[in-house]
């Protein structure tokens, strides 16, 4: 049998469409009728009825405005911070590894053959009491007997630059892989020394990586809880620490479902603005 | 240092550079002299060392031994970004993330000239196209970008252009005309221009002086005409245009001339015009300094009798034939269609015939196949 020739692409569209209205539209429809649910009067933990009650909304922002912010911060920091790690990374892979590149590539994404979880305990461990990082710092009187590492935000924010580090690199290998080094001979050609040329040349030409790279650092980072509850303390909650109590141990899912859906649009709005601002037309 | 090497100027001098990379030497002590405002050409085929040699000069290598100076300042170190020297790239490397004009402006800013937009309208007109200032690189044709990385080399007054195999990626017909626009714009800025390609057509038409290469070495330096009347060795001769090498002894002199035996028949050449060291050589006649007549006809010159045409093809201008001699060897001649006489056939016996000045000798210990095979997955270097 021969298909009309118009049909061939709704065809091919349809399993992806009935898998994306499955799970995702489906549940985020879900989601937002849960957001605007109260209790029902005398009934039991976790039995809730529509009553459009959009002040849920106001009412979580309010009470966890702390966690909302922290959040935003610490996702910039571990951005910025894996940013830094990354480029010059990305760059050396880039250009300077020669036939080690694909060993290099392969490091860069081994730790996603261990588990997300795992990697964040190891990291526990190591800027524990008993890992080799505080007795070394301690006996070099770079730290007090009494302060630690974890359970502060500096732990929750290494941990979260270094479990979203290959996201930020592999994008900025990509860009910086795709730039004809002729055009960097060029600039040297065209009186501009090394600084200027990675000014002037390689920088704006990695743009689109370094977007693309910061995206997909800051976006789940400004969700994650699991920095947050593993490496972390109550003074460092992250909202998603939030949203995992309201509707895992508090079971208030309506809370739950009005502060993922303010996280969301926080982070659309974020996320508008800086590409806005960034000018990638050529974002590929 | 008494000058500064951003403001040297001068004939660029070369003196015994070698630059090898592990066991392969690309280039081998080679001594060249570049004249201030002349339009030199660097022929060869690829991996001859001609590309090696532009990026010493510009600053890309550096070479394991020897020197360059510019006038009286030894460049031989200073960085690319210090050297007044200007490239366009084979590919044109425009900046795809900028505009033309500030592609254009690039070399300008950095050196912090003031009054940019003056300078790269005046370059945009001189390449005819002031009206894409403000397109991105991507939204040009090739022959534009060609243009717009020339005009982006020469805003800059550079002591010296290097153009590395420039019209490389345009096809036949743009090439042409762009061929006569770069000597037209040579011309115009008076700059020196160091063209380096495998294309003896184009080096011909633009050079005033082309240095062939083969091998890390220079075979003959010289005009066009030099060149192509009189190549010194087997490679320059096959390499520009075609020739036809015969084997043979000098058996004499005559007053200024040589008298050459060709199995058996005997001919004579200028003396000036040969390069053999001993008695043994091969005469050379280029295709087009042949003239074909039935045998028995009268002919004036050196003859070559003996001959069966073996291959005819018509070519509109001309006719080419492959003319079989009595010693086995297939001669290459070019006949003008110009005197109504109509194409002679396959299998008709005829007589060859030159002018003897057209003769030229080389050493009869040469390897009558240099330069003739072109390998064509070599062509991109």
């Amino acid at each position: 049998m021969t298909l009309p020739k118009v049909r061939v692409p709704y065809l091919l569209l349809f399993p992806g469409f009935a898998f994306l209205f499955t799970f995702f539209i489906l549940p985020i429809m879900n989601l937002a009728q849960t957001s605007t649910q109260t209790a029902i009067v005398g009934g039991d933990t976790g039995q809730y009825e529509q009553s459009f009650a959009f002040s849920n909304y106001i009412d979580a922002f309010l009470e966890n405005r702390e966690q909302f912010y922290r959040s935003f911060i610490y996702a910039s920091l571990a951005t910025i911070f894996a940013l830094a790690i990354a480029y010059p990374l990305a760059y050396a892979i880039a250009f300077k590894s020669g036939k080690f590149k694909n060993i290099l590539l392969v490091l860069v994404v081994a730790p996603f053959f261990t588990s997300f979880l795992l990697r964040t305990v190891a990291w526990k461990q190591i800027l524990g009491e008993e890992g080799f990082l505080v007795p070394t710092l301690r006996s070099l009187n770079l730290m007090g007997e009494q302060t630690t590492i974890t359970s502060t935000a500096v732990a929750v924010v290494a941990g979260m630059t270094y479990n979203f580090l290959p996201f930020m690199t592999l994008p900025l290998y990509a860009s910086l892989e795709r730039i004809d080094p002729r055009t960097i001979e060029a600039s040297g050609d065209l009186y501009a020394n090394a600084i200027t040329t990675f000014r002037k040349v390689t920088v704006p030409l990695s743009m689109p990586g370094v977007v693309a790279g910061t995206l997909l650092t800051f976006i789940p980072a400004a969700g994650d809880y699991v920095n947050a509850s593993i490496l972390g303390s109550p003074n460092t909650k992250m909202i998603g620490n939030v949203i995992e109590s309201r509707y895992f141990k508090i079971v208030d899912y309506p809370t739950a479902a009005a502060l993922s859906f303010t996280l969301m649009a926080a982070i659309l709005i974020l996320v508008t603005l800086y590409i806005r601002k960034a000018g990638t037309d050529e974002l590929v | 240092m008494a000058i500064d090497p951003i403001d040297a100027r001068g004939d660029l001098r070369l003196t015994r550079i070698t630059k090898t990379y592990g066991d392969f030497t690309a280039v081998d002590d080679l001594t060249l002299t570049i004249p201030k405002g002349s339009f030199f050409a660097l022929l060869g085929p690829s991996g001859c060392g001609k590309t090696t040699t532009l990026r010493m000069v510009a600053g890309l290598e550096e070479p394991t031994v020897g020197s360059i100076h510019l006038g009286d300042t030894d460049i031989t170190t200073t960085r690319p970004y210090q050297r007044p020297i200007n490239t366009v790239f084979q590919n044109y490397a425009l900046f795809p993330h900028l505009t033309i004009f500030e592609n254009i402006a690039f070399g300008l800013r950095r050196r912090g000239v003031k009054d940019v937009k003056e300078q790269v309208d005046k370059v945009l007109n001189l390449v005819e196209l002031p009206h894409l200032a403000e397109r991105k690189p991507t939204q040009l044709s090739g022959g534009q970008q060609q243009r717009i990385a020339l005009a982006r080399a020469i805003v800059n007054r550079p002591a010296l252009l290097l153009l590395d195999e420039p019209l490389g990626a345009l096809d036949l017909k743009l090439r042409r005309q762009m061929q006569i626009e770069l000597k037209w714009i040579q011309r115009e800025v008076g700059l020196t221009f160091v063209h380096v390609t495998h294309d003896q057509e184009e080096a011909m038409t633009m050079a005033d002086t082309i240095a062939v290469m083969n091998e890390g070495r220079i075979e003959q330096m010289g005009s066009p005409v030099d060149l192509y009347d009189d190549p010194e060795t087997a490679f320059v001769a096959n390499f520009l245009g075609q020739s036809n090498l015969i084997k043979g002894k000098i058996d004499g002199n005559d007053g200024d001339s040589l008298v050459i035996d060709l199995f058996g028949q005997k001919i004579s050449m200028p003396k000036s015009r040969s390069h053999a060291v001993d008695s043994s050589l091969y005469a050379g006649i280029r295709p087009e300094k042949f003239r074909i007549s039935r045998t028995g006809s009268t002919v004036r010159g050196n003859v070559l009798t003996g001959g069966r045409i073996e291959d005819v093809s018509y070519i509109g201008v001309s006719t080419q034939y492959v003319v079989a001699m009595p010693w086995g060897q297939e001669l290459m001649v070019f006949e003008q269609n110009d005197d109504g006489v109509p194409p002679f056939n396959k299998g008709e016996e005829v007589v060859i015939s030159w002018e003897p000045n057209f003769t030229f000798g080389l050493r009869g210990d040469e390897d009558i196949e240099a330069g003739t095979e072109v390998d064509p997955e070599q062509l991109d270097e």
